[in-house]
C-alpha cells in the first residue's frame, strides 16, 4: 500500500514509517498541514495517518475536511492526543475513517491501517459468501461450514467469525473486535475478547487438523490459512 | 418670603450636585494615569490615590448620601414652619389693607370726602394695636386726616404694596401701605406698622438658621456613623478573604448572629469557602494518589530499562524487560484515560452523547460478553430477565459502568460463586444491580470505595487502578442517580452494588426534548431510598 503520513513529532513519524516499511507499504512523509496537504491533494494514496495537532497553520482536521470537500475518498485514520469523546466524534465528523489515541501500539495502528486499506479498495458488491481455506460461511442462510461439516454458532461467534472471515489474513486487534463486534468504545479490564474467541476456537479449529485462528504476540488475532 | 429662600437652598443643593459631578470625574481621570498624573499637577501619588480611595469608597458615598437626604428633609421641614408663620403674617397684613381700603371706599361712595376723613380718624382713634396707618391728602399735599406726618416720598402707583421705613412719634419703624387714588386728586394711603412681625421674621431666621447649622452638624456625624457600620461589615468579609486569597483556607467570616442580611452573606461565602476546601481537598487527594499510582509504575518501568541495559547479557532478556516496561507504560496510560473520562464525565460535558437507550437489551449484551468470561472462571453469571426498561442515557458510558461493576464482581468472586445481574424499574427510576458472593468490603472501606484511586485492603493483591467505581460514581451523577455498595449481609457474603438511573420521562415531556435536543434532563429530584437488594 502507499500510505501518506502525517505527523510533526519526528519520533513517532520515524518510527512509524520504520514500521510501516518494514511490514512492505511505501510511505510518504509530511511534518506540517500545509506539506500534508499538498501530498494528499497532488499524489494518490490507499490510506491517509493524520496527526490532529500540526504546525504550518493547517490542522489535521482542517486537513481532512479540504480533502473530503474535493471529493477525495481516500481512507484517513486520525491519530491524536487528544482522547475525549467529544474529540473523537469531532474526528469522526471532519471525514476520518478510523481514530486512534496516543499513545498507541504499533501494532495496532497497523492493524488498523490495514483494515482502512482494504475497506479502501472496495468490496466488490455486498458479498454473500465468506471463504477462507475450507471454512466457509453463507450470510444469507448464516450457516458456517468447514470441509462440509456444519458448524453450530451462536449469533455473536457468528459475527465475530464473520469479521475476522472479512479480515482474513490481516492482524485483528482486540480492540477491534471489540469495536466492530460488540460495538463497545472501551478498554475491559478483563480479557473478555480472548475468553470468546477462545471458545470460537472449540467450535472452528478444535475438531480439525489445521487450525486458521492464530494469536498474533502483542497484537491480536489473524484467520489465515496456512 | 418664604420662595427666596426655598430657591437659596435650592442653590446649595446646585452646589452639592456640582461637587458630586467633580467627583465622578475625578473617578474617570483616576482610570486613566496619565491623564491623572496630568491633571493632579504636583500632588504626591500617595496623597492622590488616598483622594482616589475617598471617592470610590461605598461607604463614604453611602454616608454622603444618608447626610444630604437628611438634610434636604430638614430643609422642605423648616421651609413648611416658615410660611406657616411668618408667610401667613404677610399675607394677613395684607389681607386687612384690602379690607380697609374697601370699607374706606364705601365710606367715599356714600358720604364723600367728609365721611371718609371721620372715618379715618375714627379708626385711628379705635386702632387699639396703634399698627394701623392711615393718611388722606388734599391734593395740594395738605394732611385732611391720619396718623403718618406726611406723604411719603416714592408712593405714587396705587397698585404696589410698598414697604417703608416711617418714623413715628420719634421711633422708625417699618410699613406695609398702599395707595390709592381718589377722585378730584385727593390721595389714600392705607397701611400697617409691621415692625413686630419684622422683629419676629429675624427671630425666626435665626432659628432656623441655627437648627440648620445643628441638622448639618447631627447629618455629618450620622453620616460618619453610617459609614463606620458599614466598613465594620465590610471590613469582616475583607479581611477573611484576604487571608484565604493568601492560603489561610481556615478562616471563615465571623457571624454577628442577628441573621440580618450581612450574616446572610457571611453565611453563603461560608458556605462557598467551605466547598471550595473541600474541592481542594479532593484535588490534593487526587494529585497525591496520582504522583503515587503513576509514579510507581513509571519507576518499575524505569528500573527495568536501567538493569535490562546494565545487566541484560542477551539480546532475549532485553527484549523481556522492554516489553515489560511497555506494558507498565501502557498500565500508567490507561490510568490517564481513566482519570481524564472521570473528569470529562463529572464535568457533565458528555450530556450532548445522551439518547433514548433500552437498558434490559444493553445488560442482555453485556451479560453475553462476560457470561464467557465468568465460566471460564468456573462462576456463574446470572441474568434476571426484566421487561424492557427504556431510558435516557449515554449508552457507552453505561456499557463501561455495568462492564466495570461486573469486572470487579468477577474479579472478586470465589471459585464456583455466581454473580447476579439485573435491572428493575422502580418508578421514575431505573436500578442495575450487581451481586457477588466473593470477599465483600469492609464497611468503612464502602463509604469511600468510589474514591478515585481508593483500593480496599483485601484487594491490594488484585490487579487495578482504583478507578472502576469512580467512574460508576461520575456516571451515576451524570444520570441524575446514585450509586450505592453494601455487604448483602444475612450473614451471606459478597457485596451488592446499585446504580440507580432516572428512567424514561413521560412522552410528553419526550416530545419537548426531541424538538429542543439540547435540553437534558437535570439531576433536580431526589433519589429514593434503596430497598433492600433481590
Amino acid at each position: 500500500m502507499r500510505i501518506l503520513l502525517v505527523e510533526d513529532d519526528q519520533t513517532v513519524r520515524g518510527f512509524v514509517a520504520k514500521g510501516l516499511k518494514e511490514a512492505g507499504h511505501v510511505v510518504d512523509q509530511a511534518d506540517n498541514g500545509k506539506d500534508g496537504l499538498f501530498l494528499a491533494v497532488s499524489e494518490s494514496f490507499d490510506t491517509i495517518i493524520l496527526d490532529r495537532m500540526l504546525p504550518g497553520g493547517i490542522d489535521g482536521l482542517h486537513l481532512l475536511e479540504t480533502i473530503r470537500a474535493q471529493n477525495n475518498r481516500t481512507p484517513v485514520l486520525v491519530l491524536s492526543a487528544l482522547s475525549q469523546v467529544d474529540d473523537r466524534v469531532a474526528g469522526l465528523k471532519a471525514g476520518g475513517d478510523d481514530y486512534l489515541t496516543k499513545p498507541f501500539a504499533f501494532s495496532e495502528l497497523l492493524a488498523r491501517i490495514e483494515a482502512l486499506g482494504r475497506r479502501g479498495k472496495g468490496e466488490t458488491g455486498p458479498a454473500t459468501r465468506l471463504v477462507v481455506a475450507d471454512l466457509e460461511m453463507d450470510l444469507l442462510s448464516r450457516q458456517v461450514k468447514r470441509g462440509g461439516q456444519k458448524i453450530d454458532l451462536q449469533p455473536r461467534e457468528f459475527r465475530l467469525l464473520e469479521y475476522l472471515m472479512r479480515h482474513a489474513g490481516q492482524v485483528v486487534t482486540r480492540t477491534m473486535l471489540l469495536e466492530g463486534v460488540w460495538d463497545y468504545h472501551f478498554d475491559p479490564q478483563t480479557n473478555v475478547i480472548d475468553v470468546h474467541v477462545s471458545r470460537l476456537r472449540q467450535k472452528i479449529d478444535k475438531p480439525f487438523p489445521v487450525a486458521l485462528i492464530h494469536t498474533i504476540r502483542n497484537a491480536g488475532y489473524m484467520l489465515r490459512d496456512e | 418670603m418664604a420662595l427666596p429662600a426655598l430657591f437659596g437652598s435650592g442653590g446649595r443643593k446646585g452646589g452639592n450636585l456640582g461637587a458630586g459631578s467633580q467627583a465622578i470625574s475625578g473617578q474617570t481621570l483616576a482610570a486613566h494615569p496619565h491623564l491623572s498624573s496630568a491633571a493632579a499637577g504636583p500632588a504626591s501619588p500617595g496623597a492622590r490615590s488616598r483622594r482616589n480611595d475617598l471617592i470610590r469608597s461605598a461607604s463614604l458615598r453611602l454616608a454622603l448620601v444618608y447626610a444630604v437626604l437628611f438634610m434636604l428633609s430638614a430643609i422642605v421641614f423648616m421651609s413648611f414652619i416658615w410660611w406657616a408663620t411668618v408667610g401667613l403674617l404677610e399675607r394677613e397684613v395684607d389681607a386687612a389693607i384690602v379690607a380697609d381700603a374697601r370699607a374706606l371706599s364705601e365710606r367715599w361712595a356714600d358720604g364723600g370726602l367728609p365721611a371718609l376723613a371721620d372715618s379715618i380718624r375714627q379708626r385711628v382713634a379705635s386702632n387699639v394695636d396703634d399698627d394701623a396707618l392711615y393718611l388722606m391728602v388734599a391734593p395740594g399735599g395738605a394732611t385732611i386726616a391720619g396718623n403718618l406726618a406726611a406723604w411719603p416720598d416714592g408712593v405714587t402707583r396705587s397698585d404696589v404694596t410698598y414697604q417703608l421705613r416711617i418714623s413715628r412719634d420719634g421711633l422708625r419703624s417699618l410699613a406695609e401701605v398702599e395707595a390709592f387714588a381718589l377722585p378730584g386728586g385727593f390721595k389714600l394711603l392705607v397701611g400697617r406698622d409691621v415692625h413686630a412681625r419684622v422683629i419676629l421674621k429675624r427671630l425666626l431666621t435665626d432659628t432656623l438658621l441655627w437648627a440648620m447649622l445643628m441638622v448639618g452638624g447631627l447629618g455629618l456625624s450620622g453620616a460618619l456613623i453610617v459609614r463606620s457600620l458599614f466598613r465594620r461589615m465590610v471590613r469582616n468579609v475583607a479581611q477573611t478573604t484576604r487571608a484565604i486569597a493568601s492560603g489561610d483556607l481556615t478562616q471563615r467570616v465571623p457571624l454577628s448572629g442577628s441573621g440580618d442580611e450581612f450574616d446572610r452573606v457571611a453565611e453563603t461565602i461560608n458556605h462557598m469557602l467551605d466547598r471550595i476546601a473541600r474541592l481542594m481537598d479532593g484535588v490534593r487527594q487526587v494529585s497525591n494518589a496520582i504522583a503515587h499510582d503513576l509514579r510507581t509504575p513509571i519507576t518499575r518501568a524505569r528500573t527495568r530499562l536501567e538493569d535490562a541495559a546494565l545487566h541484560a547479557t542477551s539480546t532475549e532478556e532485553m527484549q523481556a524487560a522492554i516489553e515489560r516496561a511497555v506494558a507498565d507504560l501502557d498500565g500508567v496510560t490507561a490510568v490517564f484515560e481513566a482519570l481524564l473520562r472521570i473528569a470529562e464525565i463529572e464535568a457533565g460535558a458528555r450530556r450532548s452523547a445522551f439518547a433514548e437507550l433500552e437498558l434490559s437489551a444493553l445488560l442482555d449484551d453485556l451479560a453475553e460478553l462476560y457470561g464467557a468470561v465468568a465460566e471460564e472462571r468456573g462462576l456463574t453469571l446470572e441474568l434476571t430477565p426484566s421487561e424492557p426498561i427504556p431510558i435516557f442515557g449515554d449508552r457507552p458510558l453505561l456499557q463501561q459502568a455495568v462492564a466495570n461493576l461486573l469486572d470487579n464482581a468477577l474479579k472478586f468472586s470465589r471459585p464456583g460463586g455466581t454473580v447476579f445481574l439485573g435491572a428493575v424499574r422502580d418508578g421514575g427510576w431505573a436500578r442495575i444491580t450487581v451481586a457477588d458472593g466473593g470477599i465483600g468490603m469492609a464497611p468503612a472501606e464502602l463509604s469511600r470505595a468510589s474514591e478515585r484511586f481508593f483500593r480496599a485492603e483485601s484487594a491490594r493483591s488484585t490487579p487495578g487502578s482504583g478507578l472502576g467505581l469512580s467512574l460508576v460514581q461520575a456516571v451515576a451523577q451524570l444520570h441524575g442517580g446514585q450509586f450505592l455498595l453494601e455487604n448483602r449481609g444475612e450473614g451471606a457474603p459478597g457485596l451488592v452494588a446499585t446504580l440507580v438511573l432516572k428512567a424514561e420521562r413521560p412522552p410528553a415531556r419526550i416530545a419537548d426534548r426531541m424538538e429542543a435536543p439540547s435540553s437534558v434532563p437535570h439531576p433536580d429530584e431526589t433519589v429514593p431510598p434503596l430497598h433492600s437488594p433481590p
